[in-house]
């Protein structure tokens, strides 16, 4: 009998390295893991829930149509995917790993809690923070346009959501 | 009595086309605002609506039982079946105007979301906790370009004074209380609409005041949106907009 258990334990995990390949459609530096919208994947390895991160976001189609494929790849089998809206998706469920991933890709990362909203973010690529605020809205709902004052560099900047 | 389940409906129909028609009017500064990143920023909004629309017509359709799905409503109803408000079918005129209409609609919408974070309805309060925190970056952004044109130039505060003029009279139907909110309020399910108004005036006064602008005087407002008696504006809005899924039914991505 531990020998079952030990197989479920184990098809929870593999579903869980899997998803951790597979990209953000729009930033592809970070994985579905790493943005924290996989809220729950089922001891027994028979569902994920997946939380969408903006109602408007046209990557969510796609993002549960690219777990799906990876999953049918990995002869995962029969995986119920589940979206879940409440809670609401937050910028505090980002990993460590993914905040350093988008830094890496030059997207300055939200702050570490959504307490810390109005501090402004460091230049990702010359860590001033000395930076301003151009446009609330970027290339994606969860972007913001920034620039650094010191660099003169603009960047794009995660919002705090 | 209206039958709760009935009532359930035709509301989350109302919160969905609200949302739908804004969506779709907000859609059309694509590629034409004044600057690019308030053409980002109006796209950017039109896609939360978009978005909220989908989930709430989605949930209508469900409630409904008849087996349609969101597109079916959006893209399969005529004018007379739409239950959204009259201000968001109003033309997006210049900039201030659309941006006035963007000002009242969020301002009131924060309020109605909040209030809907608390339903007895698992699906509306999961929207609305979804929703709110777009909602309010909405807001910010439409009471900081009010405050801007209104303390801008004489020419943009005339601008922003002729939009709040043009505006003001779809402003009570967004509070007017109907036998289907009643249905709701008496389940724990919607808040009474009437309630939400003292907050938001209360708002709407310190921006105005930032902005230098007076708030009109009280007159007869214009209602009806809810109950399918619309303005001339949306059977254009609907044309364009469902051209595509009738045209080609069927037709996917």
């Amino acid at each position: 009998m531990s020998g079952a258990a030990t197989t479920t334990l184990d098809r929870a995990a593999r579903i869980r390295a899997v998803l951790a390949g597979v990209p953000d459609p729009e930033i592809p530096a970070v994985s579905v893991i790493d943005l924290g919208i996989v809220r729950d994947i089922d001891a027994g390895g028979t569902s994920v829930v997946v939380t969408p991160t903006y109602t408007g976001c046209p990557a969510t189609a796609v993002i549960e149509r690219s777990i799906r494929q990876a999953l049918d790849a990995a002869g995962m089998g029969e995986v119920r995917l589940v979206r879940r809206l409440d809670p609401p998706w937050t910028t505090d469920w980002i990993t460590q790993a993914g905040r350093d991933k988008l830094l890496a890709y030059g997207i300055a990362p939200p702050p570490a809690s959504s307490r810390l909203r109005d501090e402004a973010p460091a230049c990702p690529r010359c860590g001033s923070t000395a930076t301003q605020e151009v446009s609330r809205f970027g290339s994606t709902p969860c972007k913001a346009l920034w620039r650094c004052l010191d660099c003169a560099e603009p960047f794009d900047r995660f919002k705090c959501h | 009595m209206t039958d709760p389940h009935d009532a359930l409906f035709r509301y989350a129909l109302r919160l969905g086309d609200d949302s739908l028609v804004l969506g779709q009017m907000l859609g059309e500064w694509c590629g034409h605002a004044p600057t690019l990143e308030v053409d980002l920023a109006l796209a950017n909004l039109a896609l939360d609506l978009i978005g909220q629309a989908t989930h709430l017509l989605d949930y209508a359709g469900e409630v409904e039982g008849a087996g349609r799905d969101g597109d079916a409503l959006a893209f399969h109803r005529d004018v007379l079946d739409f239950a959204n408000c009259l201000l968001v079918e109003q033309p997006n005129g210049d900039f201030a105007r659309t941006i006035m209409r963007q000002f009242l609609f969020s301002l009131w919408r924060k309020g109605l979301l909040e209030a809907l974070c608390e339903s007895t309805d698992a699906t509306l309060a999961g929207v609305a906790k979804k929703a709110i925190k777009e909602t309010r970056y909405h807001l910010r952004f439409a009471a900081e370009w009010v405050v801007r044109l209104g303390d801008g130039t004489d020419e943009s505060h005339a601008r922003a004074a002729d939009a709040l003029d043009w505006c003001w009279r779809f402003v009570d139907e967004l509070f007017e209380a109907d036998v289907v909110t009643e249905a709701l309020v008496a389940e724990g399910i919607a808040p009474d609409p009437a309630a939400l108004r003292a907050a938001f005036d209360k708002e709407l006064d310190r921006v105005l005041a930032e902005a230098t602008l007076e708030r009109p005087a009280a007159r007869r407002g214009v209602v009806g949106g809810r109950s399918g008696r619309h303005s001339e504006h949306l059977g254009h809005i609907l044309s364009e907009m469902q051209f595509l899924p009738r045209a080609y039914p069927g037709a996917a991505w």
